[in-house]
């Protein structure tokens, strides 16, 4: 015990040390959130919060390394020290705010349900029905508090809603526009659609980092003022999707 | 030995302070440490609105978790005597499912059979609407606990068939010799010897699948597991998994002391 | 697609994938058995020692872990361990990151589980050698050590194999809920490839019969040891 101690401690000091000198980056994402970060068969993380993360390391001039990681020990994660900032479509909440500070929004998003296109749906009248929604996500707490008569039922990642939705063991699943969108345009979704207006507007989605990093933080709203300013931001945005997601 | 002898005798020696007793004091001392700790964690961290939230949905967690282990349970003490049966039977065919059916329940993990029923079998959508099963397997509460009732029939099964196995031959030759049926002699004779040796192994199986069944929170049950899991992801606070431990440990061992006072009565005409 | 080119190895199949979850599973077991085997020795030499203190402190080690659910244990490590470890380095090196990836987490994990089973395991064994053994250890002039070593180990592991055989497959299984905090193990990488190749049957079915496979393999592992130290005993 007292040998592995040792061990520990003194791999901490070694990599407080490597921090210190190693300018890599390190970015946490989930991979499980198509089409903004999942893996391919082939292992590769891709998608629009991953091309960001690229675009912004090029534009500080940094080496970007990525880290996946489940979504309820992002933050926790983040604190320890697993990585450095999370691009990982995270919305900037003020419960999150006591725990991470936040870069500028890099894009904007909505609540919206979807559900199966032959359903009957009324966002107002959900006693009784099941809601899908991610554990930890604020889709998950705006369905707790504002549909209380619904069974909603949390998952640890958004693919596992969809599959549950398709099979017909859930209503409907509330969760990011864009999130949604990028599901119910690929063949996967094809059983569903939108359904009604965005239930809540105006979240904004930013990088996390760990409190008081405020270089950090800096680097980052300056490299995505530059690539919102040079065209590489709305070459991704095109890539994904149709519409501009980043708002304001 | 009379009060007198006892009086004569010198008393103890001082117990010396040999290694073992200053490695003792010192881990015990740590324990208590540990012990402090978490005490002191939990007052400094004391948080009443998180605990006026929370505590609520903790005990329905709780209650969850225990109408999911005693279904599931006694489902699967039903399903074990066929299955027991089986492997004590003479017949190769029987005898080989039996054996079968018990080695793959209990040679894979309880949560990659969760997952196979939940997500698996919500791909057979159609045949199994077709069959009328699909108003069963499209909630998580009885996909887990068909699971579960499944896994424990094995782990049962094999309980079951040690203690009647350990009932010596004899027995069943007397039960013969006074013309008792098979049966008969298995009801009357055997079975009341095999289950005082079976009871020990049910109280751990129970135990076992009071912490097997935390699983069920990752396919969305929320059991108390599953409660823990929603209160950390939104307080981020260490404590409502600390809290959740002592429940827990709470649970499992007022069990194991109920256990070992059942079976303190019922050997009590054994001596051992 | 069919069932063979998603299994495939490549970039569009899933058996490279799973093939490394297999190789996370087993290194994982691997790594945590000696860890596991020592914890479990010295918790039962603890709890077999005359001195009442010692007893005791084995004797609440054992409850916590026994009684905790393995994926509870799990996420106390993962994140507790971090935070706490943090914290106390954090006093003396002000910025220093404190890595406990999810494999060591795993590690240490499973291995206080197995360690607080199988120390019950060495308990019973420990009962099964007679006293002479010792006496007879010390009337050739050996110190209390050299006894231990030389006259009760070998003994002690013969009469505990069953019991860490059983122990070891238990440990096999638990490696599985180690998918729950991110370690990328056979159930996992199944997983995944059943999320994005929506063939939830066939990825979960593959990976209960590698679990199975490895069971067997296990199973006659452990028989050929046992056969090899001589005192074979029947299976429980």
């Amino acid at each position: 015990m007292r040998k592995l101690l040792l061990a520990l401690l003194a791999s901490a000091s070694l990599t407080g040390l490597a921090q210190a000198q190693d300018t890599t980056l390190k970015i946490g994402t989930e991979g499980a959130y198509p089409p903004f970060n999942n893996l391919t068969a082939s292992g590769q993380l891709e998608g629009f919060d991953v091309e960001i993360a690229r675009a912004l390391c090029d534009e500080m001039k940094t080496k970007c390394e990525f880290v996946t990681q489940d979504w309820d020990g992002m933050i926790p994660a983040l604190q320890a020290g697993k990585f450095d900032a999370i691009v990982a479509s995270m919305s900037i909440t003020p419960e999150r705010q006591q725990q991470v500070d936040f870069s500028d929004p890099y894009y904007v998003n909505s609540l919206t349900f979807v559900a199966p296109k032959d359903a009957a749906f009324d966002a107002k009248a959900q006693d009784g029905k099941s809601i899908g929604v991610q554990q930890g996500t604020i889709a998950a707490s705006f369905a707790e508090s504002n549909y209380k008569g619904a069974d909603v039922k949390a998952y640890p990642t958004q693919l596992e809603a969809w599959a549950d939705l398709e099979n017909g063991r859930i209503d409907s699943v509330l969760a990011d526009f864009g999130v949604q969108y990028g599901w119910i345009s690929s063949p996967d979704g094809a059983c569903c659609e939108f359904k009604g207006d965005p239930v809540s507007r105006d979240d904004k989605i930013g990088i996390a980092i760990r409190k008081g990093d405020t270089a950090l933080a800096g680097r980052l709203n300056e490299a995505i003022k530059a690539i919102r300013a040079n065209g590489k931001y709305a070459e991704i945005n095109k890539k994904y999707f149709p519409f501009d997601i980043f708002g304001q | 030995m009379t009060a007198e002898a006892l009086a004569q005798r010198p008393p103890a020696p001082p117990r010396p302070w040999t290694r073992a007793r200053i490695a003792g004091w010192v881990l015990l001392g740590l324990w208590a440490a540990a012990g402090l700790g978490l005490a002191l964690f939990l007052v400094a961290s004391w948080n009443p609105e998180l605990f006026s939230q929370y505590a609520p949905r903790y005990l329905s967690g709780l209650w969850v978790t225990i109408q999911l282990v005693a279904i599931s349970v006694a489902v699967g003490a039903l399903l074990s005597i066929p299955i027991a049966y089986a492997r004590l039977s003479r017949n190769r065919v029987l005898s080989w499912l039996g054996y079968a059916y018990v080695y793959v329940f209990r040679g894979t993990p309880l949560l990659a059979q969760t997952f196979l029923i939940y997500y698996g079998f919500g791909s057979f959508r159609p045949q199994l609407e077709a069959v009328g099963l699909w108003s069963f397997f499209r909630e998580a509460w009885s996909c887990a606990l068909f699971a579960f009732s499944l896994n424990t029939a094995a782990y049962q099964a094999e309980i079951l068939r040690g203690a009647i196995q350990s009932v010596p031959r004899g027995q069943w030759e007397g039960a013969a010799a006074l013309g008792l049926h098979r049966l008969q002699a298995l009801r009357l004779v055997v079975l009341p010897q095999a289950l005082v040796v079976a009871l020990r192994p049910y109280g751990n199986e129970l135990i076992l699948m009071i912490k097997g069944s935390a699983i069920v929170a990752i396919i969305t049950v929320y059991d108390l597991m599953g409660e823990t899991r929603r209160a950390y992801s939104r307080s981020f606070d260490f404590q409502t998994y600390l809290w959740a431990a002592l429940l827990y440990l709470a649970l499992v061992e007022s069990l194991r002391h109920a256990v070992d006072w059942i079976e303190r009565r019922i050997t009590r005409h054994l001596v051992r | 697609m069919d069932a063979l080119a998603l299994l495939s190895f490549g970039p569009t199949g899933w058996g490279d994938e799973i093939a490394w979850g297999v190789l996370v599973t087993v290194s994982l077991a691997l790594a945590t058995l000696p860890f596991g085997l020592a914890l479990g020795f010295l918790v039962a030499l603890a709890k077999q020692s005359p001195e009442p203190s010692l007893r005791a402190a084995g004797q609440i080690y054992t409850t916590i872990f026994r009684g905790l659910p393995e994926l509870l244990t799990l996420f106390l490590v993962y994140f507790g361990v971090q935070i706490g470890l943090q914290r106390i380095v954090r006093l003396v090196i002000p910025d220093a990151a404190i890595e406990v990836n999810s494999f060591v987490a795993g590690m240490i994990a499973l291995g206080v589980v197995f360690s607080s089973y199988a120390s019950e395991v060495f308990l019973s064994a420990f009962k099964a050698i007679p006293r002479g053994q010792y006496e007879g250890g010390h009337a050739l002039g050996l110190t209390d050590a050299q006894t231990m070593r030389l006259v009760i180990l070998p003994q002690l592991l013969r009469v505990a194999l069953p019991g860490l055989g059983n122990l070891w497959l238990i440990l096999v299984k638990d490696t599985a809920l180690v998918s729950a905090i991110g370690l990328s193990d056979i159930l996992r990488q199944a997983g995944i490839a059943a999320r994005v190749s929506r063939e939830q049957f066939l990825f979960f079915g593959v990976a209960i019969l590698i679990y199975l496979a490895l069971a067997v393999i296990s199973s006659a592992g452990i028989s050929a040891i046992e056969r090899r130290v001589g005192r074979a005993r029947p299976a429980r």
